[in-house]
Formats: structure tokens, C-alpha cells, sequence
């Protein structure tokens, strides 16, 4: 196959599939792990096809088999696993191969893209090493050539310096960088079929929407079979051509991107759907939605294509009117929250220096304030949530929690432990925020017991009722942390929170780890509390959509500064920094038409200069 | 069955896939802490059932040696009997004093185990708590300790014996305390080491955060929340170790500065049968055996508890 080193990429070699013959057949595909000398069903009966220059998303929430069964077609599963069923690539079956076929097809015929990029590059070898590795692995050809190779890959997924990328090791490249690598690797002896396993997930929106629109140019320039695996809606809008959604090991419902998003049949892709919150939708209270891509449209004066200029005009007016209806409403009482030109380190630690996380931070919370604290990763948004917590210093400016200034106040001195009983904390990682030892009942009983607040029976009557408050049976009271799904932990780390009655919030990123369907219903919760409750919450999230259901107001944080901030229908109707604009831009809407829209504008935004 | 491969909308029928609702539990279990989770696999493992029974012998042996022996180990010693070989009522036949070899082991055991098992709760003590307080606190505090661990960690066991047991105090007072102090000198920084990892590990998790966000005192964090998530490790080695500083008594007794000749040990037995290896190995070889199977069992002990106590091993 030496032909396809030839620089010639446009003129598809004669072997390459025609475009539309089927490069992937699975039939009646079922994986089973072996738990306890129990056969346990990963996947059952599953039936697809992919065609050549053709995405098939495979979409579902954690635990529904969606990235066994793409294993599977690779013979990459442990060996507690049992395939059975049929995998034909190009005709040729591969279930039941000898690993010596399988070994060749691996890399050359199929190649993955895997989710975590720093760990399935190895650290010890250049990028530049490990590309000519696999194209020398299943090429014929001089170190020379498959270094040459190995460039015009690098080139070919945009790497801005590709001898740079070559010579550089991976983690002295940035996450997308690393990723596009990866993807420079998996495509380096022209795969007809690649599996993209959540290639995205880990990384920031406007990284994503970059390796999203790589992924796009990519298939239009390759004609290879991709196989999406993703639990993201937005991402499935933004480049599936047909989608199949899977729970519980089966495909529930096959279909084209427009019929599955347009017209879902079975119920669950409607829940799924239903359940992934769109930036603009707002919440149960905010009402309205807002048409973000107009806003942005308006804010960037961008003309756009794919739409109508009547029509885009019609929505950019619509937009500012629902902005200027949008009485501003007067904050009441004394802030719960109000941090003046605050900076934040990282105190230093041996021979690491201090970090300074957070420059000259201004922002204040009022009673029953929800504020989403926006940014990426890196951004400083969870040193702000801890730092109002006390459990990180204040370098410089005042931060005055609940009416105290706790910004000189001695780390675990008296006054940090009284003002902490006025705050309450929600974790992103429900598994590791519970203690694992303890009881549920005694996680939630402890803070109470230890301010003296409730002893014994009366204890008992308070775990009871918060236990009600977030919906969980009375009977978990007594139940372990790792017998509770990751919602229901999520739920108990509410109720913790909640159990001193807090003037404020401090939620860090508390749906993030969660499945859509079940962030949704905790969600829920949260905003059913906080109406009920009234409490003050900082909302700390990477999620735009996460903060537009829930959040009053919302600062956008990039680089350890805040960079705008506002009500919720300033920020989305009329976002006046270049950096909210490019983060809003980046979020995929879980609806393919909306997205393409979205997806123009961005690319309007990116040519503008804007940086 | 119809496949879904040619069909472009395919909608799976929604009576044999049924929405359960969401983030729902299976309610009709007892609740199952991690301890009584680790104890039910635990209790199945056939590694696990043979150590704790022969555990189980072996402490009995120790406390009731009466039980399984009505010959007094050193009453009847006659140099007529030396190196006999095994007779009615003797089965393991006589030393070379002419004691009898099978109630000299029986009797031995106490010595034994009571070394390893006091050595272990010293070093338990002493290990667990300088190193939870260096692993927690950090700072000048895990330096001086982890340098002082350093020190000790240094200088091998059978030196460091030697030089110890030539103190005044410790040549005065022979005797299983001794033995126990020797050893716990020269053992605690192990333990000390293994208690401060698992401490780190488990410092940093969110729910000692939260714990801490919610007004828990930092000791009582220590205490509360980080000790009993860092107690499998510590456990392992603990099981281990007593093995170890039985193996280690012997040893020292054999050089002749472990426990005195007037307490029957294994590790005396051994030392004696010296002068009899050559025309009687038979001697020799039986308190050997006695000391290889007790030290046996409780690694073994160990290594089933690793297994039932590693996370990592948890398939959740």
C-alpha cells in the first residue's frame, strides 16, 4: 500500500471504497462481561451500518454499552468479555480473526481517537516518533518517508507548527493540540473506518467547536467511515449524519441526524432529548427563550447565509426588545457574597512557587442570588469557590462573606469556623465528596451534631426531613455511599450542604460528572430548593446551558479574570466582550438546523479577527 | 426478527424496552458498609478459611499449650534420653538435653507470638501515629518525621539488634520485652511510611473538603475521615509484619540476643539443635517447620486481606 505515501491526497487510491459502499456491517453484535462467574450484558443484538463519508453517532448515557460494543469491533475488550454476532468491514468478517488480521487491521484499516488524549499518547516518546511508528508499522517505507508522512498529517489536522508538533513530546502541547495529534496519528495509513470514542468530552467548549469543525473538514476530505461514540447531544448535531441511541445495551432508535432531532419516536431518545439543556431555553422562571445566535449575530454585526437577512434582522430586533422589557430588578438587603479587587494564590509549597489563580475579582451576590460563574478550564472559577469558602487565602483586595470580612481572617481561626456555618457546599465529584465509611445518614447528620444544633432523636427528625427535601427515601438513612447511584450521592451532597440552613451556596460544578437524564432531575431539585429555601448560590460551571437554566446573573471568567458580567438576559442577549462571544459561540445546539446556523456564525467570529 | 440495518427510522418497540425511571435503586438489600462488603468477599476466599484456621490453632496452642500436651517441657529432661529418637508419649523424640521436642514447640508458641503480636501493636502505635500526623499536617512536621523514619530505616535489623541489646538496661532485662523494643526500634518507620501514603491519598478527597467546609475541626477530619479510609493498607502490612517479627525473634535468638534461654521459643529450639544437626537434624527441623507454617499463615492472612480490602481491586 505504499501508493497512499504518495503526496497525491486528492486522487482516492483504486482500493479506497467508493463513496457510499458500506466499510462497516455489524449484525447482531452482543457483548457480555463476566462479573462474578455471571454473564452480565453489555450490548445485545445490535445492527448498524456505516457507509464511507458517512458519521454514525452513537449516542446514550453511561452504562449503555456504547463504547463496549465499539471495542468490541477492534477485539479491544479485557478478557472478562464475550463478543458474538458479525462485524464486516469492507466485507471482511473480523469477529473470530486470528490476532495476527486483526493486529493489521488495527491502525491501518480502523484507527481510534480516544477520549483522554494525554493518556493514550505515550509521554516518553516525541508525537513526531509515535506517528512514524504506526505508519511504519503497517507501511513498507523509509524512516525519510514516513517522516514526511508523519508532517503532512500534522499539517493536515491544522496544527499551527507541524515541525514543532513533530519534535514535541506530549504534554508540551495543549490539550486540543494533543488531541488533534491523536487524530493525526489515527489517520496517518488512511483508515477506512475511524472511531472517534468521546473525542471531546475532556476538552473546553471553544476547543471542542475547533476539533469538531477539524473532525467535519476531515471527513469531507477522507471519505472515511467515522463512528461517533458520545453521551453529548450538541456534539451529535453538529456532526452526525445518522445516529443511533442506545440504553441499556440495545439500540432504542435508528435514524437520520434530522429525523431522530425532528421526529423521535421511542420514548427515551424524547426524554434524552427533552432532558439536554439548550443554552437559551432558560429556566422555568426566566420563561422566554432567547435567540443567542441572533445575539451574537447582532452584537458581532454578522451577516449570515443560512439565513434570511429579513429574518435575521426580525430575530435581532425581537432580541433587544425582549432586553430592553427585561426590567432590571433591584438586589434587597445586605450582600451575601462581595469580593473587591480580590486575588487568589496558590500559597507555595516547598520550592513551588505561588500561584496567582485570581486577579481582581469584583462581584457581589444578594440574598436569593443565583450567579453562574462561568469559564473554562484554568479560568479560576473554582478558586473563587473556594476561596469564599475559606479554604484558600485572599492575596489582595477584601472578600466579606455574610457580612464579615474574612479576607485577613486566620486559615482555621475562630472566625473562618463561624462563618462557614452560614455556607454550604456542593462537590462536583459525588463519589469522592461523600466519606465512603460513613453511613449516608451520618454524612449529613455530622455538621449539625458538631455545631450542636440537633442531638439524638431530634438529630434523627432533621436527616429525616432533609433526607425528604431532596427526595430520597428515609430508609437511605442507613445506606452506604456506594450503593447510591451518582445522582442520588449527588442528592445527598445537597443535603449535607443544606443541613445548616445556609445563607449561601457554593455549588462546584455539581452536575458535570452526572448523565444528562439524571443532571436534569438534580437540577430540578436544586432550583426547586433554592426557590424554596431562598438561599444565595454561586454556581460554578463550565456549562453555558448548565448556568442559563438556573442562574440570575452570570460572570464569564477567562484567565483568572472576570471578563463580563451580567444579568442572564445581558450576557445572552447582548454579550459585548470577544470572549463571551466566542464561548457562546462554541456551545453545539443540540438541534442540527440551529447548529449550522451557530456553527457559520462562529466561523464568522473566528474570521473576524477576533481573538 | 426484523433488522433494523435497511430500515432508515428504526424505533425500537417501546414495550420490550420500558423507561424505568430515572436514578431508581434497588431498595431490598440490607445496607452494606464497605467493612461488611470486604468480610463477605472475604469469607468465600479459600486463601482466607485456611490461614484464619490455622491462625485460630495456633493462638490456641498458645493460650492453653496444656491442651495439647501432658508432658511438662523441661521437668523431665534426662541426658539418658539425649538425642532419642521418638517413643510412646514422645512422638517427635528428644533433644540433645533430653527434653522432650513436641512439647518444647508446643510450649514454645506463646514466646513466639506474643513477640509478634505486642512488637505489631508498638509499631502499629507508634508507626500509625507519627505517620498519619506527618502524611496530615505536612510542612517541618513530615520532614523531621520522614528524616527520623530515614535514620532508623537505615541501619539493618541484625546490627542494629546487636548494638541495642548491649545497652545496660536491655542486658539487665532480658526477656520478651526486650525483644519487642528491638524490634519496634527498628520497625516503626515501615509502618510509618505506608500510614503517611495512604494519609496523602486520602487528605486531598472532597468529602475531607467538605467535611472541613462544614466546620469538622482539622483533627477531628484526621480522625473521622481520613484514618478509616487509610486503614486498609495499614492493615495488610500490620498482618504481615507479625510474620515477619516472629521470623525476626528467631533470628535474634538464634544469634543469642533475642530471648533468654530460661523461655522456651521457637527460635531458642532452633538455636540449640545446632549441636545436633549433624547426628539428629530431625531437632532442628521441627520448631523450623512449627515457625514457617505460623509465619506462612499470616502472610497469607495478608495477602487475602489485600484483596479484599483494595479499592483497586473493586470492580465499582
Amino acid at each position: 500500500m505504499t501508493d497512499n505515501i504518495t503526496p497525491n491526497q486528492d486522487t482516492a487510491p483504486a482500493q479506497e471504497p467508493a463513496k457510499g459502499a458500506v466499510v462497516l456491517e455489524v449484525r447482531d453484535l452482543s457483548v457480555d462481561f463476566g462479573v462474578d462467574k455471571k454473564w452480565v450484558p453489555a450490548a445485545i443484538g445490535l445492527n448498524y451500518q456505516v457507509r464511507a463519508g458517512e458519521v454514525l453517532a452513537i449516542v446514550g448515557e453511561s452504562g449503555s454499552g456504547k463504547s463496549a460494543s465499539s471495542m468490541a469491533l477492534l477485539g479491544l475488550l479485557p478478557s472478562n468479555s464475550r463478543v458474538s454476532g458479525s462485524v464486516r468491514l469492507s466485507g471482511k468478517e473480523l469477529l473470530g480473526a486470528s490476532a495476527a488480521n486483526i493486529r493489521e487491521v488495527r491502525g491501518k484499516d480502523v484507527a481510534v481517537i480516544f477520549q483522554e488524549p494525554m493518556t493514550a499518547l505515550n509521554p516518553v516518546y516525541t508525537v513526531g516518533a509515535q506517528i512514524v511508528e504506526t505508519v511504519r508499522l503497517h507501511n513498507e517505507v523509509s524512516p525519510e518517508q514516513a517522516k514526511e508522512r508523519a508532517l503532512r498529517m500534522l499539517e493536515l489536522v491544522e496544527l499551527p507548527d507541524p515541525e514543532k508538533a513533530f519534535k514535541s513530546y506530549p504534554h508540551q502541547l495543549s490539550g486540543g493540540q494533543r488531541q488533534r495529534a491523536m487524530i493525526a496519528q489515527s489517520l496517518s495509513c488512511d483508515p477506512k473506518l475511524l472511531i472517534a470514542d468521546e473525542p471531546t468530552t475532556a476538552l473546553d467548549v471553544t476547543v471542542q467547536a475547533e476539533i469538531l469543525d477539524l473532525m467535519r473538514n476531515l471527513r469531507n476530505k477522507l471519505d472515511s467511515a467515522i463512528v461517533l461514540i458520545t453521551h453529548d447531544m450538541g456534539v451529535v448535531a453538529d456532526l452526525a449524519d445518522r445516529i443511533a441511541v442506545m440504553r441499556r445495551g440495545i439500540i432504542v432508535e435508528t435514524g437520520t441526524a434530522e429525523q431522530v432531532f425532528r421526529n423521535p419516536r421511542h420514548e427515551y431518545t424524547q426524554a434524552l432529548l427533552a432532558a439536554v439543556p439548550h443554552l437559551g431555553q432558560g429556566g422555568a422562571e426566566h420563561g422566554e427563550e432567547v435567540d443567542v445566535t441572533a445575539a451574537l449575530a447582532a452584537a458581532t454585526h454578522a451577516e449570515l447565509d443560512s439565513v434570511d437577512h429579513e429574518e435575521l434582522v426580525r430575530r435581532e430586533r425581537e432580541n433587544a426588545a425582549a432586553l430592553a422589557a427585561a426590567a432590571a430588578e433591584r438586589p434587597q438587603g445586605e450582600p451575601v457574597l462581595e469580593l473587591t479587587d480580590v486575588a487568589i494564590e496558590y500559597p507555595k509549597q516547598g520550592r513551588v512557587p505561588a500561584f496567582r489563580a485570581v486577579e481582581g475579582a469584583n462581584l457581589v451576590i444578594y440574598p436569593g442570588q443565583v450567579v453562574g460563574l462561568v469559564g473554562e478550564s484554568g479560568s479560576g472559577k473554582t478558586t473563587i469557590g473556594r476561596a469564599a469558602v475559606g479554604l484558600l487565602p485572599v492575596a489582595a483586595g477584601t472578600m466579606r462573606v455574610v457580612g464579615q470580612d474574612i479576607s485577613a481572617a486566620k486559615k482555621n481561626g475562630k472566625q473562618l469556623h463561624h462563618v462557614r456555618r452560614h455556607i454550604g457546599m456542593v462537590f462536583q465529584d459525588p463519589s469522592s465528596s461523600l466519606n465512603p465509611r460513613l453511613p449516608i445518614g451520618e454524612s449529613i447528620g455530622e455538621p449539625m451534631f458538631l455545631a450542636g444544633e440537633a442531638k439524638g432523636s431530634g438529630l434523627q427528625k432533621r436527616i429525616e426531613a432533609l433526607l425528604d427535601q431532596v427526595e430520597l427515601p428515609r430508609s437511605y438513612r442507613n445506606r452506604y455511599p456506594h450503593e447510591l447511584s451518582g445522582g442520588q450521592k449527588q442528592r445527598v451532597g445537597i443535603a449535607r450542604a443544606l443541613s445548616l440552613k445556609p445563607k449561601l451556596m457554593v455549588a462546584d460544578e455539581p452536575t458535570s460528572a452526572l448523565d444528562v437524564s439524571v443532571q436534569a432531575k438534580v437540577l430540578e431539585l436544586f432550583q426547586n430548593l433554592q426557590k424554596d429555601l431562598g438561599f444565595a448560590c454561586l454556581f460554578v460551571t463550565h456549562d453555558l446551558a448548565v448556568v442559563d437554566v438556573l442562574a440570575d446573573r452570570i460572570c464569564v471568567m477567562q484567565r483568572g479574570r472576570i471578563v463580563e458580567q451580567g444579568t442572564r438576559d445581558q450576557i445572552l442577549r447582548n454579550p459585548q466582550e470577544p470572549y463571551t462571544q466566542r464561548l457562546l459561540a462554541a456551545v453545539p445546539l443540540p438541534d442540527p438546523e440551529k447548529q449550522r446556523e451557530r456553527r457559520e456564525l462562529r466561523a464568522q467570529l473566528l474570521a473576524s479577527g477576533v481573538e | 426478527m426484523k433488522t433494523n440495518r435497511e430500515i432508515e427510522h428504526f424505533v425500537a418497540p417501546v414495550e420490550e424496552t420500558p423507561l424505568l425511571a430515572t436514578d431508581s435503586l434497588k431498595a431490598d438489600q440490607a445496607p452494606l458498609s464497605l467493612w461488611a462488603d470486604a468480610w463477605r468477599k472475604l469469607r468465600r476466599r479459600p486463601l482466607f478459611i485456611i490461614s484464619a484456621v490455622m491462625i485460630a490453632l495456633i493462638i490456641i496452642v498458645a493460650l492453653f499449650p496444656g491442651l495439647f500436651t501432658q508432658v511438662a517441657p523441661n521437668d523431665n529432661c534426662q541426658l539418658a534420653n539425649s538425642d532419642g529418637a521418638p517413643s510412646a508419649g514422645h512422638p517427635l523424640g528428644y533433644t540433645f538435653q533430653g527434653c522432650d521436642v513436641y512439647s518444647r514447640i508446643i510450649h514454645g508458641t506463646q514466646a513466639s507470638l506474643m513477640v509478634g503480636v505486642f512488637s505489631v501493636i508498638c509499631v502499629l502505635l507508634i508507626g500509625v501515629t507519627l505517620g498519619a500526623i506527618a502524611g496530615f499536617y505536612g510542612g517541618w512536621l513530615d520532614a523531621v518525621i520522614a528524616r527520623l523514619g530515614d535514620i532508623f530505616f537505615a541501619i539493618p535489623l541484625i546490627l542494629g539488634a546487636l548494638v541495642v541489646s548491649q545497652l545496660p538496661f536491655m542486658r539487665d532485662n532480658r526477656g520478651v520485652w526486650t525483644v519487642v523494643m528491638i524490634l519496634v526500634v527498628l520497625s516503626w518507620p515501615q509502618m510509618a511510611r505506608i500510614t503517611r501514603g495512604a494519609v496523602i491519598e486520602v487528605r486531598n478527597a472532597d468529602f475531607v473538603t467538605a467535611a472541613r467546609s462544614l466546620g469538622v475541626s482539622r483533627f477531628g477530619s484526621l480522625v473521622r475521615h481520613v484514618l478509616p479510609n487509610a486503614l486498609a493498607p495499614i492493615i495488610v502490612l500490620a498482618t504481615m509484619e507479625l510474620g515477619v517479627f516472629i521470623v525476626a525473634e528467631a533470628t535474634l535468638s538464634f544469634i543469642g540476643i533475642g530471648l533468654p534461654g530460661s523461655i522456651m521459643s521457637w527460635g531458642n529450639d532452633i538455636a540449640s539443635a545446632r549441636s545436633s544437626v549433624r547426628t539428629n537434624p530431625a531437632i532442628l527441623l521441627y520448631p523450623a517447620i512449627a515457625l514457617s507454617i505460623t509465619v506462612l499463615s499470616f502472610i497469607m492472612l495478608g495477602d487475602a486481606l489485600r484483596d479484599a480490602l483494595d479499592p483497586k481491586s473493586r470492580q465499582r
